[in-house]
């Protein structure tokens, strides 16, 4: 187990990139610690399962080094990377037994028979396989496919570490769950370093400790899940994350205050006049309904109610604007303006979050 | 309300019904006809029931002419089913050789069977023959035309030259559907070239191949046109296949009753071989569940 250093890399499926518009992996600098679990999130054609085969060593990268520990292992494969892989679809061996199967991976790297028996049993307890490890793979569902994939993932235990390209797209809702549950206890038992590539943001949220956004071949944010909700670093992921996301308004910003088309709104810091696209940012959470002249004027479109709360959906600007408001709540009459929580607004200029000069006064909030 | 019964909605099969007739039915009906008779010429036939059957199926001819022909078609199988996949695992998997591998794999598959035939007769010759004249410049005394074991080597070789490319092909387009997933998790198992060949290709090749051996076996089990430009089913009978110990018979011989007889029982073992083929194959496919 080790440190995986992603060193200058980048990356692009062109034989001679010339623009930055090339890469399908921008430049990017990273260290992922070891033993610990990320998940790796962004849209469908993001550059994430790219960066996952260069660091399985699938594919060899531009530019840049790849670093397990000290040693540069940009130009081996993955034998000597030594890493397990689970991929977005099913990959089964059909004319092996379940069992064989799994105990592929530890056949080939010359292990005793005896200790493979072991390991084997142990793996299918864990997918719920056991009663069929002697069955042939051929004809099994995608399900029970995708879960001996998982297994053949997890087989080894000496690996560096185990990458999961959106493993769980073909499993049922509540087999999910499970498998996930399986994965972090898995996690727990051994320490390995588990990066997890999804774009489903509970599967990301659940099952990591670190979350790294990614977005047009970049990473945007790398964070705890409280990071990334209460403040992000780029614009995509307030918007990526939460349901809805962020709300984002074009704003002129200056000291502590923000004008949207000629109504002032209250800021939780000071801020030097951020240059380029201004917007400001605030989660549906903390937009609250008033009356009065208080908050800025919405036309209210309707009203979802998603059980849990209700989402309220208005427009500002012809842009539109969300908010939750709680279980039950009554719309006052004649309600129509939308008020933030000045310290849970965040202010972005051209698309990356500007970090304010300092805080106004506010109890809960912590410095920044 | 009662359903209505219109059996005039037969009349719509008709068309399909006389077209069928007269391409497949009243041809097969009129071998039907010869081989349950017997004629001296002049159009006059006469009853002979079931014996042209027996007399085929108890005759050495027929016998050593069936013996033959699984030979043959058993050997080229052997050898182009095995080649076939050799040559589509080495092939480029992409790029600008891939196309050239495919256009010049194409190539033997366009020329005309005659053509094939009049190609190797020459080549094998050994006074202007570029393979005959090589083997005899080597000291061998190639004569296709005297030795059996020359002609069987002849024809094999032509037929091997002629249909390879036809498995080749079709175990490549079955290897090229293979998901990329599937290699990278064989290298991230670290499995060998062969347990790659082994678990992965072979299985996901199994239907095209299924299909590539049944292609094969028909065409190879029909084959006439190619072995009578070359050989003429010489030396002696060395290479008079089914369907050239047929023509023989049936125009050579003029002895349309047992050479309709023969024809008959030769469909039924193509259509028994087929039925076989689609068995396993539609087994297969309920095995995979599709």
């Amino acid at each position: 187990m080790v440190q995986i250093t992603l060193d200058n890399l980048a990356h692009s499926y062109l034989p001679n990139p010339q623009s930055e518009d090339d890469f399908a992996l921008k430049q990017l600098d990273h260290v992922w610690k070891d033993g610990e679990a990320y998940a790796l999130l962004g849209a469908s054609g993001c550059g994430k399962s790219t960066l996952l085969n260069i660091i399985s060593g699938l594919l060899v990268p531009s530019r840049g080094r790849i670093l397990f520990g000290d040693r540069d292992v940009t130009h081996q494969d993955t034998v000597a990377r030594n890493i397990a892989q689970v991929f977005q679809f099913p990959v089964v061996y059909d004319t092996m037994s379940v069992g064989d199967n799994l105990a592929f991976p530890l056949r080939n790297r010359g292990m005793a028979p005896a200790a493979i028996a072991a390991q084997v049993q142990k793996i299918a307890q864990m997918i719920g396989m056991e009663d069929q490890l002697g069955r042939k793979a051929r004809g099994l569902t995608a399900d029970a496919k995708q879960k001996i994939s998982l297994g053949r993932g997890m087989v080894r235990e000496d690996v560096n570490a185990i990458l999961f390209d959106e493993p769980l797209t073909v499993i049922d809702p509540h087999m999910k769950w499970e498998l996930r549950t399986q994965l972090k206890a898995l996690h727990n038992e051994f320490g390995h370093t588990m990066i997890y590539v999804t774009h489903d943001q509970t599967e990301a949220l659940t099952f990591a400790d670190k979350v790294v956004v990614m977005h047009d071949g970049r990473v945007v944010q790398l964070g705890t899940p409280e990071d990334l909700f209460d403040t992000p670093e780029h614009t995509f992921v307030g918007y990526f994350i939460g349901s809805p996301g962020m709300n984002l308004i074009d704003a002129d910003v200056a000291g502590d205050t923000a004008h949207c088309g000629g109504h002032a709104i209250d800021l939780g810091g000071h801020y030097r006049a951020p240059q380029g696209r201004v917007q400001i940012g605030i989660r549906p959470e903390f937009v609250t309904l008033t009356t009065g002249d208080y908050g800025l004027p919405v036309t209210i479109k309707r009203i979802e109610d998603v059980g849990r709360h209700q989402i309220l959906r208005a427009e500002f600007a012809g842009k539109p604007i969300n908010a939750i408001l709680p279980e039950g709540f009554a719309m006052p009459a004649g309600a129509n303006r939308l008020h933030f929580a000045p310290d849970r607004i965040n202010v972005y200029a051209d698309d990356w979050r500007v970090a304010p000069l300092q805080a106004v006064a506010t109890p809960e909030r912590k410095a920044v | 309300m009662d359903k209505v019964q219109n059996n005039k909605a037969w009349f719509l099969v008709l068309p399909v019904l006389v077209l069928v007739a007269f391409s497949a039915v009243i041809p097969l009906m009129t071998v039907v006809n010869y081989s349950v008779q017997d004629t001296f010429g002049n159009n006059v036939f006469f009853w002979e029931g079931l014996g042209w059957f027996e007399q085929v199926l108890t005759d050495s001819r027929a016998h050593s002419a069936l013996g033959r022909q699984l030979a043959f078609s058993g050997i080229i199988l052997a050898i182009q089913i095995p080649l076939g996949i050799a040559i589509a695992v080495c092939m480029p998997k992409k790029g600008f050789w891939a196309s050239v591998c495919l256009v010049l794999m194409a190539l033997p598959l366009l020329i005309p069977w005659n053509v094939v035939g009049t190609i190797w007769q020459i080549m094998g010759r050994g006074d202007i023959g570029l393979v005959g004249y090589s083997l005899s410049a080597i000291g061998i005394d190639w004569n296709y035309a005297r030795d059996p074991l020359h002609a069987w080597i002849t024809v094999i070789v032509m037929d091997v030259w002629h249909w390879t490319s036809l498995v080749a092909l079709l175990a490549y387009a079955g290897l090229q559907s293979i998901p990329q997933a599937y290699y990278q998790a064989a290298k991230i198992d670290q499995a060998s070239r062969w347990s790659v060949f082994r678990y992965i290709e072979l299985p996901k090749m199994q239907g095209v191949l299924l299909i590539a051996i049944l292609l094969r076996f028909m065409d190879s089990f029909m084959i006439y046109t190619e072995p009578f430009v070359v050989t003429g089913g010489g030396p002696g009978s060395a290479t008079s296949f089914l369907s050239i110990d047929l023509v023989k018979m049936a125009l050579g011989q003029f002895d349309l009753g047992p050479a309709a007889a023969f024809s008959l029982m030769y469909f039924l073992v193509i259509l028994l071989v087929s039925w076989v083929f689609y068995t396993i194959m539609t087994n297969l496919d309920k095995a995979e569940g599709r």
